[in-house]
């Protein structure tokens, strides 16, 4: 029997106004029946426009071509708008990331379900509503026939990507292609999603699964091809390509992840593969060493904050205390209250209840006028660069408006390209637009700046969340190697568990607005008390790969 | 939790009043801005005798105190008292009420044949399915919005009234009468809507959902008519308010341009005679349409987009 | 062997981990031909209106008995009107009072429209709620009625028409910066700055004005055609500048009468006013979109 997916020297074009991109460059891949395919790789590497390709929906401006383009041994080159259409939905089934956005706003999820029956003539009219809840039930969507009535905005973001599943497998496709299906997820709703996909694989449902993050397909897929820039790099099993990655691209992505066995060591550099006790181990080289914090000397203590909207309270009783040059991790999912946190101890937020002291001083409840100078000692770096810079101001200004003040022109402008340098970006970037920057220098910018005022704390929020994990990597270890230089403390927060882990001495649990567990990370990420923290270490997409050190 | 649905529609109709209430004001402030005094504003230029002036101090209540003054004039409006014009010697609701139904059936006529050809030609040239008629279509929308309504009427009454003799020249008899007009007035509103509108289908062709749809093997008609227009109708549906007063001063000009009688006649009656009492009637009359009108479309989009229901 | 295969009817813009094309798209391009037709247009009218004899050396209120009526051509380019007056001459004149009564209009619904905006975005609630109320009461007023009910109180005239449309376009100017306050106040940027420390005046000149008033320049040229179609209605009604001054819609106005005769009378004065206003909006929404693209 022919394979399900045959693909052979796909190149697909954009036409811009610049002229083609070329966004697909000679990829070549197969997916047998009831087999899992993952393809990986970084923005920009094609992956989902290789996946997109095989529905016909890779864009108007996009030219294809191939050697073979083939779906259950029917070629579809030059497939006709109709032709097309009988195979969407019926012969691959398409999950994307972000299904709020997903799944049309304005109809139910029944709806949206009950069409992908009446286009493909599934079932009738009189039980497409019937099947609608029978599918939801199938992907464990509970009181499926209440959700079927109900607008995607009234469910959370698992059962949304769980009815798109629906919708996908609702012509029952023999290709189920995952677009990031579990990006922007929390890590236990990622879990049960993954365990969703990989129930449909082992009732022989063959999957295309595209994502950035390893850990996730090395959980579900058979085979994993990495790609980037257009092109596949490597290929192989999933076992055999995590352990023993052939391709420096792969071993610098395994080597990027930052996990319990990174801590100390860098994440961007390349790494060697050494021979460990007969198992090949990725090796990487150790970070700068850190003057020892004194756990006593606090630079920041926060006791029973709590904060309300109207009847809803989203930080409850949270204390914490960051030692001088201690970086403090706090995680949590989304709603857990770690970013009010966040926003109250950088002075953003009035707490309701309890109260922050800032260097030995109060930091709340005092009058903003006296609070106005202290601020340069309490920076604060955000998860979206651009939008924390004056959309007016090129690079140098953005960097030189938290400078201490003094100094001329030429003074000042030194101490702008000093602080450039210092998170590796030139000064030929002074006159820039941070829009022409990479997320990454974006983010680069962002940490100079808040150097600029030799602040005493920095608070993170979410700084890596919006970067690929190699851009991810650099940027942890600046983090890491500007704390060992200026003995910075640092509160990190985070949803990512292995950041935190990589980064952190010490860490706080959040949920639902209070605090579940807190120690040094190592104990509490291994040894985890609180059955929440355990259920976020369990849920938590393991790599099983050569990571030590 | 039985109040809860109910409550942004209250919220509406509640703001729906104050602007309401606030528009009457406004009105009757222009009233007292007036040059002279109130009497002289209200007389205009008719007939102004001691007794007429006496019937308007009682009328208006202008021997009493300002705040008496204004409250009873809000008190007037409330219970549909339009006043009195003494320049026509009639009451005003009687002068509006004859002229409403020519001006009523030109604004409807318009009003549905702008929406129908603003939805078409949107459909037609949203997405980048036919790009050059798309080109075309947005420079003729451009040109329909650019162009005075009166310039419009003029150049079709030149064509097909006077060269080819297939439409009355003015009057309001019959079907014939209104063709020119409606088409007049719809032009304008059309080009506009077509713009929005396509805007909002393009931007609802971008969003995710859409792309769902297409993998589910949806048609291209059906993406465009399910899923599409809905969202592109939320924005024109916020226009609803002004593209009433678009139809109400568009009216003004296009009855002007066609000899047509109805209500945008009365008013430039009314203003050339400086006859106050009509002039205020009409304003307040189409602030309160229009708030009626806004007020109805925020209902709509309440209606149309669930995300909203919640308070 | 290799097959092109297009599906131009399906599919969504690029995704969005195509590499470069995201900045490629926003590299700066020449601009549309459209877009240098406008620009071309409009500097000619502003000849026509600073300096119109440059272009109609003539008389634009000279009557010539002998000449009524005549049809254009080599001699009057567009024409002569019922008394013989050259139409060419008073529209390239008639641009002065047209441009004059639309940037006036404008400057005072801007000049207003942002005080009052910037004044509700940064107020606090209470004064924000009644200003945003009274922008949607002034609006409830279908423009062109306010405009007469203005004209009753103070009399028709060139004056009249700047304030009444001016007043009548206010509310929109008003509405737009105040949502741009709003959104500025709470943009990422401004709450840096005030973990700089950065005073709350500072954070207002710094920060929340420029980026504020950025965007009101781009409307305001879009919104000077809007405030010439509306002068041109109320000039057609016999509001505005009173005969014989050539205002286009007067002119438009006066030629009425001759349609049956004299088409050019009105037409030409007419297509003076949608060129006019198509430049603007063209020109503006270029603009528009390059700022997007800058601010955004």
């Amino acid at each position: 029997m022919a394979p399900l997916v045959e693909v052979e020297d796909l190149h697909v074009d954009f036409a811009t106004p610049t002229g083609p991109v070329a966004a697909v460059r000679g990829v070549s891949l197969t997916v047998e029946a009831g087999e899992c395919v993952a393809v990986v790789g970084e923005s920009g590497s094609g992956k989902s426009v290789t996946a997109r390709t095989l529905v016909g929906l890779a864009g108007p401006t996009a030219r294809v071509r191939a050697a073979r383009l083939a779906l259950g041994g029917r070629d579809v080159r030059g497939l006709r708008p109709r032709q097309w259409r009988r195979v969407r939905g019926r012969l691959a089934g398409l999950v994307v990331q972000d299904a709020l956005g997903s799944l049309d706003p304005l109809r139910t999820v029944g709806a949206e379900i009950g069409e992908v029956l009446a286009t493909h003539g599934i079932v009738g009219r009189a039980e497409r509503a019937g099947r609608a809840v029978r599918l939801l039930d199938q992907v464990h969507v509970p009181e499926p026939a209440r959700r079927a009535r109900q607008h995607p905005h009234q469910l959370s973001g698992g059962l949304r990507q769980r009815a798109l599943i629906a919708t996908a497998i609702a012509a029952e496709p023999a290709l189920l292609i995952a677009d990031e299906p579990t990006t922007a997820l929390d890590v236990t709703v990622q879990a049960q999603i993954l365990a969703l996909l990989a129930e449909r694989r082992d009732a022989g449902q063959s999957l295309l699964l595209i994502s950035h993050d390893l850990a996730v397909v090395g959980r579900l897929a058979d085979r994993v091809l990495v790609m980037r820039d257009g092109e596949i790099v490597e290929q192989g099993p999933t076992a055999r390509l995590l352990s023993a990655p052939a391709h420096p691209y792969t071993r610098q992505l395994l080597a990027a992840v930052p996990s319990a066995s990174s801590r100390g060591r860098r994440l961007a550099e390349p790494p060697r593969l050494r021979e460990h006790c007969g198992v090949p181990v990725l090796s990487r080289p150790p970070l700068p060493a850190r003057p020892p914090v004194d756990p006593g000397d606090a630079v920041l203590v926060a006791a029973g904050l709590t904060k309300r909207y109207g009847t809803h309270t989203v930080v409850r009783d949270v204390s914490l205390t960051v030692a001088r040059g201690e970086t403090l991790g706090l995680v949590g999912e989304s709603g857990s209250g770690k970013s009010t946190v966040a926003r109250i101890v950088a002075g953003l937020l009035a707490p309701d209840g309890g109260e922050v002291t800032f260097e030995r001083a109060p930091w709340t409840g005092v009058a903003e006028r006296a609070r106005r100078p202290r601020r340069r000692r309490l920076q604060v770096i955000s998860q979206d660069p651009l939008s924390s810079f004056d959309p007016r101001y090129p690079v140098g200004r953005v960097v030189a408006e938290n400078l201490e003040p003094g100094g001329d022109r030429a003074d000042r402008r030194e101490r702008v390209v000093e602080l450039l340098r210092r998170v590796g970006l030139g000064p030929d970037l002074l006159d820039r637009h941070p829009r022409g920057l990479s997320g990454g220098q974006r983010q680069r910018l962002a940490i100079a700046r808040a150097l600029a005022p030799r602040p005493s704390l920095i608070v993170c929020d979410e700084p890596v969340s919006a970067l690929d994990v190699s851009v991810q990597a650099q940027i942890l270890d600046l983090l890491a190697e500007l704390r060992a230089a200026d003995g910075t403390a640092l509160l990190f927060i985070s949803h990512d568990l292995g950041v935190v882990h990589h980064l952190a001495d010490r860490v706080l649990v959040m949920r639902d607005g209070a605090v579940v567990e807190q120690g040094p990370v190592g104990d509490v990420f291994s040894y985890p008390r609180h059955e929440y923290t355990r259920a976020l270490v369990d849920a938590l997409p393991a790599l099983v790969t050569a990571g030590r050190p | 939790m039985a109040g809860s649905p109910l409550r942004p529609v209250l919220r509406r109709v509640g703001s729906g009043l104050v602007v309401l209430w606030a528009a009457a004001t406004a009105a009757y402030l222009a009233l007292l801005a007036a040059p002279g005094d109130t009497v002289d504003a209200i007389v205009g230029e008719g007939a102004d005798t001691p007794q007429i002036r006496a019937d308007i101090v009682a009328e208006w209540g202008l021997d009493r105190p300002a705040v008496v003054q204004y409250l009873d004039y809000l008190g007037r409006l409330v219970t549909g008292d339009l006043g009195r014009s003494y320049l026509l010697q009639r009451p005003v609701a009687e002068v509006i009420g004859e002229q409403l139904a020519p001006t009523l059936a030109l604004a409807l006529a318009a009003a549905g044949l702008g929406v129908l050809l603003a939805v078409t030609v949107a459909i037609g040239t949203a997405g980048d399915r036919r790009p050059w008629l798309r080109r075309a279509s947005s420079g003729a929308e451009l040109l329909l919005v650019s162009t005075p309504s009166f310039l419009i009427g003029i150049v079709l009454l030149s064509v097909l009234s006077f060269r080819f003799g297939l439409f009355p020249v003015a009057g309001a008899h019959g079907f014939g009468s209104l063709v020119l007009p409606a088409v007049t007035l719809a032009l304008p509103i059309a080009g506009l809507l077509a713009q929005v509108l396509r805007d909002g289908l393009d931007r609802a062709l971008d969003e995710p959902f859409v792309l769902t749809a297409r993998a589910r093997g949806v048609r291209e008609r059906v993406v465009l008519l399910r899923h599409a227009l809905r969202h592109a109708s939320l924005p024109a549906v916020t226009l609803a308010g002004w593209l009433f007063g678009i139809l109400l001063g568009g009216a003004v000009i296009v009855e002007q341009v066609f000899g047509r009688p109805g209500l945008g006649q009365v008013t430039l009656a009314a203003v050339t005679a400086k006859d106050m009492p009509v002039v205020l009637a009409v304003v307040t009359l189409s602030a309160a349409v229009y708030v009626a009108v806004n007020t109805a479309a925020d209902l709509t989009y309440l209606l149309v987009d669930p995300r909203l229901r919640r308070s | 062997m290799t097959v092109t295969l297009t599906d131009v009817s399906t599919g969504v813009g690029a995704p969005a981990d195509v590499a470069g094309v995201g900045p490629a798209l926003r590299r700066r391009r020449p601009p549309r031909p459209g877009v240098v037709v406008a620009g071309a247009y409009l500097a000619a009218l502003a000849v026509a209106a600073v300096a119109p004899r440059l272009l109609a050396p003539g008389d634009p209120l000279a009557a010539d008995p002998r000449v009524v009526l005549t049809p254009p051509g080599a001699a009057h380019w567009f024409g002569t009107d019922h008394l013989g007056r050259d139409v060419w001459t008073r529209v390239v004149h008639g641009a002065a009072h047209s441009l004059t009564i639309g940037i006036a209009a404008t400057a005072v619904a801007v000049t207003a429209g942002v005080l009052l905006g910037l004044l509700a975005g940064l107020a606090h609630r209470f004064a924000d709620e009644a200003l945003s109320r009274s922008f949607d009461a002034l609006s409830a007023f279908p423009m062109l009625l306010l405009a007469l009910l203005f004209i009753t109180v103070a009399g028709p005239g060139t004056i009249s028409l700047i304030v009444a449309i001016g007043v009548a376009t206010l509310p929109h100017y008003a509405r737009v910066v105040r949502g741009q306050t709003l959104l500025v106040r709470r943009s990422g940027y401004v709450e840096q700055a005030i973990t700089f420390g950065s005073s709350r005046p500072r954070l207002v000149v710094r920060h929340i004005l420029p980026n504020v008033v950025g965007p009101v320049p781009v409307l305001a040229v879009i919104g000077l055609g809007e405030a010439i179609l509306a002068a041109a209605g109320l000039s057609f009604l016999g509001m505005g500048p009173q005969p014989p001054s050539p205002e286009w819609g007067a002119m438009l106005s006066e030629g009425r009468n001759y349609l049956q005769v004299a088409w050019w009378i009105s037409v030409l004065p007419g297509l003076a006013v949608t060129l006019t206003v198509a430049a603007l909006t063209v020109l503006g929404r270029h603009w528009q979109a390059r700022f997007d693209g800058r601010w955004s």
